[in-house]
């Protein structure tokens, strides 16, 4: 029927991830300026100011311009960063993203879940439309992003302060039912092995808690590897995770730590000076506004 | 010499026999776990789904407030949003029923009349100058926007995790198993990309110049 291959049709486009051409470039610092849009100087204050402001309010902001936003929707774009980057720190959810999309003319300004009364939309879009919209008309780029982050910090200040770093959790998951399973062979063989042996005499019982031994290891490797699966996977093993509990508490240290392949760190250790720099596990929920200049 | 060795025999089929059944049970039980984590994942997600269409609800008659003030006699548009909002706000889904895609297909289809409601409604204040001007009216524009796009990602957030749940739901042997013992649902409910629609309607381009 029709209406079936409608509905079949969608659940495609629904299921199906689209190709996104523009990819989420890595967080290399506190100003990605891939569109060039400040000089370094003003970066550089811009950066250190924010690392400041980080170590204040542990709230983090972060400024993204890119040289064009290839045809998605700024909103859509700049909820990939979020999710990539997780600015802010877990539990809090206390980030911020400035994106610019120069070719587009478009400002998105995102915030985490744990900012959104804080910031709100309608300050977010004020900031966009009294602060950064009339210096990008002129052409002043580096003063409305500095005017922008100016605003951000001025209605952020004072919410979250010093929650400290975040920590690591680990899978939910408990290893409850591999122990009792664990627990149940024993006594199941203990009982087995007790009764062979006063039916068969010492010799054979022998020979069957060797075969049984062999089974029963058999069994519980495969029943370890079984359980553990889901644990590893879940709590995906050799994930920022898993790296951020093993180095929890000891500081990225001043070179830059950003890896390489699959993208970034997006884990724990943020240090507070010039060096590397990373999102500590921040949520967003499409939170923020959205203008044009 | 024969009884004992039929004896231990029997032995070993019973041994192979518990291992086997204790093997399946607990892998069961675990996949059993699994589907209950993932199907609190598909709750939560949908509790979100429900905050941020309630917060659109909310924002509403602010909204009607403010553009009935400068377009008193646009009253076709108000009584559409009205209808519309209250018919959105009589379909409700418990988390236990997300397993029937009807029901949530009837959801989606009376928040969809919303929607273009209050598109309309919006597209009203393009012919009165003052109502755009208007700095209240503005900000609340700016919440609508800013509720559409939760909205989204919600949205696209729910899918995710019906996916992961269906998906685990349906492949895994244990899986199946323990969800035909322990009744958890085939399947849970996708939202379908709207009709005619391939984005939400983006109000804020109303002010572009």
């Amino acid at each position: 029927m029709r209406l079936g291959a409608l509905a079949g049709l969608a659940t495609i486009i629904i299921t199906a991830v689209p190709a996104q051409a523009l990819d989420v470039p890595p967080l290399t610092g506190r100003v990605v300026d891939l569109a060039g849009a400040m000089p370094d100087d003003r970066k550089a204050a811009l950066s250190q100011r924010l690392a400041n402001f980080e170590a204040t309010d542990s709230t983090q902001v972060v400024v993204l311009t890119i040289p064009s936003l290839e045809g998605e929707p700024i909103e859509s774009y700049s909820m990939r960063v979020a999710e990539a980057w997780k600015i802010g720190h877990q539990g809090s959810d206390n980030g911020v993203i400035l994106l610019l999309a120069m070719q587009e003319r478009e400002i998105r300004i995102e915030v985490g879940y744990g900012l959104e009364g804080r910031l709100p939309d309608i300050t977010a879009g004020k900031i966009i439309r009294n602060d950064i919209v009339p210096r990008f008309k002129e052409g002043d780029y580096a003063g409305g992003i500095e005017q922008g982050v100016d605003g951000i910090v001025a209605s952020v200040k004072g919410e979250y302060k010093g929650t400290g770093q975040p920590t690591g959790s680990l899978s939910n998951e408990s290893p409850g039912a591999g122990l009792f399973i664990f627990a149940a062979f024993t006594l199941i063989f203990a009982a087995v092995g007790a009764a062979f042996k006063r039916i068969l005499g010492g010799g054979i019982a022998a020979v069957a808690w060797l075969i049984g031994g062999f089974i029963f290891l058999g069994a519980a490797s495969w029943l370890l590897i079984l359980l553990l699966c889901p644990v590893l996977f879940g709590a995906g093993m050799l994930s920022p995770e898993i790296l951020r509990a093993a180095a929890s508490g000891s500081r990225v240290s001043s070179g830059r730590s950003y890896r390489s392949s699959g993208g970034f760190s997006s884990g724990g250790g943020f240090s507070s000076g010039g060096g590397g720099f990373s999102g500590g596990g921040g949520r967003f929920g499409g939170g923020g506004a959205s203008g044009k200049w | 010499m024969q009884k004992s060795y039929f004896a231990l025999g029997c032995g070993f089929v019973v041994i192979v026999g518990l291992l086997i059944g204790l093997i399946i049970a607990g892998s069961v039980w675990s996949a059993r776990g699994n589907l209950v984590e993932k199907q609190q994942a598909v709750k939560s997600a949908w509790g979100q789904v429900e905050n941020v269409y309630q917060r659109r609800m909310d924002l509403i008659p602010n909204l009607v407030e403010v553009v009935k003030r400068y377009a008193a006699h646009e009253s076709t548009v108000f009584t559409q949003v009205a209808e519309a909002r209250a018919g959105a706000g009589r379909i409700q889904i418990s988390p236990e029923a997300l397993g029937n895609p009807e029901l949530l297909a009837q959801y989606q289809k009376a928040q969809g009349e919303l929607s273009s409601a209050l598109t309309r409604l919006l597209a009203v204040s393009e012919s009165y100058p003052e109502l755009k001007a208007n700095e209240n009216f503005r900000d609340l524009q700016v919440q609508l926007e800013g509720t559409e796009n939760r909205i989204a990602v919600e949205r696209m957030r729910y899918n995710e995790v019906v996916q992961a749940y269906n998906t685990y739901r349906n492949k895994s042997m244990f899986a199946m198993l323990a969800g035909a013992i322990f009744g958890y649902d085939r399947e849970k409910a996708y939202f379908k990309a709207d009709e005619g629609a391939q984005k939400a309607p983006d109000v804020g381009k109303i002010f572009d110049d």
